[in-house]
This record gives structure tokens, sequence and C-alpha cells, in this order.
């Protein structure tokens, strides 16, 4: 039975998701976005060897200097060094993402499927819990969670991933509502599939379009809370190096080194941009109709 | 419409119960003794129990809970552990700071964004189209926080025309305002733009060109109107998001609203405050998107249809 199912639903597969590609590359603002993330991936893995300086070394004989040929983007209240401090900031930057959105994609696929295909008293138990975890401003939320967990790099990651859950819940509840009419649910069940096999194996796969479309438009909001909570003095605590928490540094030397707080703030600028002008292109690429989301 | 405000107002209820619910479930499970930290580890272990007993901290959680809801519905959220004072007393100094900040940041938002996406969209394809869509791109990309320090940087230490704290002048509100305000107005921008355009393609267009409507009336009175729906919708998460994002506008202007407020509770563990700040704040948004989805049930019968058919 598995056999006989498997061949078409693989070649519709490779052909979906090839074909999505194919638009894709055609993007060649998304391109460029993707050439820009994968350079600062590769940057933020051998930080300790692109980085001019040690995160933490500090060059007391230049405190708070400019630019300069020896510290590109200058250096702030220690003598560390701004260009080697925001590349170890990208690490942060760049893995809360993926963590924060690996918790709120467990936790709002189960959530979202289960209310979409069970429907009834479990869709509007959920769909009241959502509207309820919904109900507090995200950056918050957040907050009060970071109070409940105590700082650190993990905590935020988990903070903001528990934050995100609701939005993912509610878009794949949308959705498998919609898919559970399909014919091959029907069939699935006909041929006594049990309800997880159903949910597991036909209706979560058949989510997954939607599941990257919102992992890569949150994850420019996932970066943007980490820096937030870090700038609140909430998250990443120093001397570890975080965007969010050397423009929160910066703010007291605003008159002595005015660039400090410019470099780490552009660098989230550009950061953010890309991934949102890649969401921007996967969602066209891979789901048009979910264009005016 | 009488059945579909009762629906509503029924859910309203059940959302506010989990709001205090899981406010107070989060504030409980945080490790350290919330009559320690009132008395700053200065008393006796005799002093401390005493202090327990009269917060009422050795009853049971779930009855402490009840107390917690009863008194919250009066809108008791009990003493501010460090300045004395009742919770609501200061949420209710807080929010009017907030508030007004709020109500400046929404109107530059919605003001803004909506001229922006309206031009955008008359000028569909055109340089200024272009223009306005790559300011909106690069605006939903800067954080409100560093925008404010940018601002600071430019407006205020430099050529020192705006006050860099405070919101003591009214021109103190301007850089708040706009910090906060700018990646609503470019989101808004997009959304209002997105829907004309989806509007100008419909038949209806079409018959009132056909017409002779002027295309000043086709765009203002028909595309418009119903463009202004989504932008209707998207006004209750703004305000949550602009309640949510005036933490960090507040900290860097020194307003002294419910953002600091609470940041300020959170370092110092003022449990009431904690507690008080967030159940107040979701209950906001909670009220808000219930007048949203009212006035939309009395704009739009086809909306209390659906959600009367539902059940």
């Amino acid at each position: 039975m598995a056999k006989h199912k498997k061949s078409p639903e693989q070649v519709e597969y490779t052909s979906f998701y090839h074909d999505a590609f194919v638009r894709l590359k055609k993007d060649k603002v998304a391109m460029v976005c993707i050439v820009f993330i994968l350079l600062l991936a590769f940057v933020a893995i051998f930080a300790s060897f692109i980085a001019p300086y040690d995160q933490s070394y500090q060059d007391t004989a230049h405190v708070l200097s400019g630019p300069s040929a020896e510290h590109w983007l200058g250096t702030d209240e220690f003598g560390r060094d701004i260009l080697s401090r925001i590349i170890y900031g990208s690490r942060i930057s760049l893995s809360v993402g993926l963590v924060a959105e690996a918790i709120a994609v467990t936790i709002g696929v189960i959530a979202g499927a289960a209310a979409g295909y069970y429907g009834g008293i479990v869709d509007t138990v959920i769909s009241r819990i959502i509207e309820i975890f919904a109900s507090f401003p995200h950056i918050l939320f957040a907050i009060v969670i970071m109070f409940v967990l105590g700082t650190g790099v993990m905590n935020v990651f988990i903070a903001i991933g528990f934050v995100g859950w609701t939005g993912v819940a509610r878009m794949i509840r949308a959705q498998v509502l919609q898919l559970k009419e399909k014919e091959y649910v029907e069939a699935a069940r006909a041929e006594g599939g049990t309800d997880l096999a159903i949910i597991f194996r036909h209706l979560i796969p058949n989510c997954l379009s939607t599941i990257i479309v919102i992992i890569t438009m949150e994850i420019p909001s996932d970066i943007m809370y980490e820096a937030s909570l870090s700038f609140l003095g909430l998250g990443v605590q120093p001397p570890e190096a975080s965007w969010g928490e050397m423009i929160s540094t910066a703010r007291s030397y605003l008159r002595t080194n005015p660039t400090y707080s410019i470099f780490p703030g552009i660098a989230l600028v550009l950061t953010v941009l890309a991934f949102n002008l890649v969401g921007d292109a996967l969602r066209d690429a891979l789901d048009p109709k979910l264009k005016n989301l | 419409m009488l059945r579909y405000t009762l629906k509503r107002l029924f859910q309203t209820v059940i959302v506010l119960f989990g709001v205090t619910l899981v406010t107070f479930i989060m504030v409980n499970v945080v490790p350290g003794d919330p009559a320690a930290v009132m008395l700053q580890k200065k008393a006796d272990e005799a002093t401390i129990e005493r202090i327990r007993d009269q917060m009422g901290l050795n009853d049971p959680l779930p009855a402490q809970y009840l107390r917690f809801v009863k008194n919250a519905v009066t809108g008791d959220f009990g003493n501010s552990y460090f300045q004395k004072k009742p919770v609501i007393t200061l949420i209710a100094k807080a929010f009017s700071i907030t508030g007004s900040l709020a109500v400046w940041v929404l109107l530059f938002s919605v003001l803004l964004g909506v001229m922006m996406g309206t031009l955008a969209a008359v000028c569909h394809g055109k340089l200024a189209d272009r223009l306005i869509m790559l300011v909106s791109t690069l605006g939903m990309a800067a954080p409100s926080f560093w925008i404010a320090i940018v601002l600071q940087l430019i407006f205020g230490l430099t050529l020192k025309w705006l006050p860099i704290s405070g919101l003591r002048q009214p021109t103190a509100y301007i850089m708040p305002s706009v910090s906060l305000g700018l990646i609503y107005a470019a989101s808004i921008a997009r959304l209002t733009r997105t829907n004309i355009l989806d509007a100008m393609n419909q038949d209806y267009i079409r018959t009132a060109r056909a017409k002779g409507v002027g295309e000043f009336s086709v765009v203002m009175k028909h595309a418009f109107k119903n463009a202004a729906i989504p932008i209707l919708t998207y006004l209750g998460t703004l305000i949550k998001s602009v309640l949510g994002g005036s933490v960090l506008v507040e900290t860097i202007f020194s307003i002294n609203g419910l953002g600091k407020l609470l940041v300020e509770a959170i370092m110092k563990r003022d449990i009431p405050i904690i507690q008080g700040c967030t159940v107040y704040i979701a209950s906001i948004f909670v009220l808000c998107n219930l007048l949203i989805d009212l006035v939309y049930g009395l704009i739009d019968p086809r909306i209390r249809v659906a959600n009367a058919r539902k059940e």
C-alpha cells in the first residue's frame, strides 16, 4: 500500500519544490540576499579566524576611538574592537532565528494541526488558548518569560520561541482545515489510517511550504526580539557580544563615540532586511496564494 | 447581532480569565520568596513568615489565584513592594503617558502609511512607487530602538532641535512617535498599496470608470473604501505592538510609561507591578479587539453570519 501511494506523491513533490526553486532563482534581489546571509553565516561560524581581534581583547591605548586603520569600526568603552564584536555578535543573531523557530514551529504545528484536524471541542479549547497567549504583546511576553527563566542566551531563544508559537498554530490550523477535506485524506482514512498517521504522514508534510514560509518570515522578527531583549539588558549579558547589547551600551557614549551605536545597528538592519526580502521571495515562490499576507 | 455580540462577549471573558491565569502562573513559578524580596533580605525568618501570612502567600495557590482574580476585576492589583503605592495608581499614571504616546504613534503611522500606500498604488510601477516601496522595506528592517538613537544623535545632540528625553514639551513627542511608528507606517503603506491595487482590478472599479467617474474619486471613494477593511483589521495588532514596542522607546527617551514601569519592576522583582502591567496591557488589547470585531459586525453583515454559523 505504501509503495503504490508513494511514487506519484514523490513526483509531485520534487516538481513542486523544483518549480519554486526555479521561481526563486529568477528573483535577483532574493539571490543577493541569500548570498549575503550565507556570507554572514560563514563569518559567524569562522568568527574566531575572521575577526581581527578577540571579542574581549582590550586595547587600552584606544578607548572609545572612532574608525581607524587599526580598528576599522573603532573601539568601545573597554578598547574592544567593535568590528570584531559585531562579527561575534552575528552568531547570536543568526542562531536565535533557528532555535526560536524550532521551538515555535514544534508547538505551533502540533497545536494547529490538532485544532484543525479534530475540530469541535479540541479546536475550541486550542483556539481559545492561542487567543489567550496572543493577547500579550510579543516583546512584553518575552520580557516576562525572561523574568521567569532568568537571563542567558539559551533562555532568550526559549522565550522568543515560546512567544512565536501562536502565529504558527493559527496558520497551520487554517491550512489543515482545508487539507483535511482533500481526497487523499479520505483515502488514507478509508485505508484504516489512524488520526496520528494522517496528521503526521499526510497533513503536516502538505503544510511544509507554509511552514517554510512562516519560518523565513519569522526569523527577522526573532532577530529583532533578541536585539530588543538584549538592548533592555534582559537578554544576552555582557561580556558576550550581541548587537542589541552593543547598541544599548553605546547609548552612554553617544557624545564621545557616536559611530559606536551606528555600526551594530547597520549590521542588524542589513541582516533583518536580507531575511525579510528572502522571506517575501520564498513566499511568492512557494505559495502564490499567500502573496498578500 | 445580539447573538453575535453575546458570543463575542463570552469569548472575551474567557480570554481575560486565561490572561490572568497565565500571568499568575508565570510570576508564581519564579524561584524566590516575594516576602523576602520585599523585605530585601534584611528581616529575620519570623518577620518574613509574618509578612508571608499577611500577604496571603501561605495560602494554597488556587486560593491565591482566586483572590488575585477577584481583586483584579475591581482593578486592585495590590501594592508595589518598593513604592508602597497601589499598583493600579502607578499603572493609571503610567498609562496616561503611554496612552498619549500611543495615540501619536498610531496617528503618525496610520496617516503616513495610508498616504504613502495610496500614493504608491496610484503611481504603480513608477518612480514614486518604487521609492516608497524601497523606503518601506528599509523601514520594516530597522528596529525602533536603533532609529531612536540615530534620531537622538542627529536631531538631539548635533542639531539640538528636539529634546532627547522626557515628554515635557509637545515637540518631545516627535522622536519617540517617529522611531516607534516608522515600522508600522511601513507595513501600513505596503498593506494599503496591495489592497488598493487589488481593489483597482475589481469589476466595480471598471464600472465606475466606465460611468466617467474621475480618477481621484475612483481611488478615494471606491478603491480606498474596500482597502480600508484590512487596514482596520491591522489596527488591533497595531495597538498591541505599539503597547509592547513602547517598552523600548520609553526606556530610551526616559518616559515614565507602562513599559518603563514594567521593565523596572522586572529588574527589582516587584511582582504586583509585573502582574498588574501584564494583565492590564493584555486586557486593553483584548478589549480593543472586541470593539473592532463588534464594529465589523455592524459594518459587514457577512462577518457576523459567518461567526454565528461556526458554532
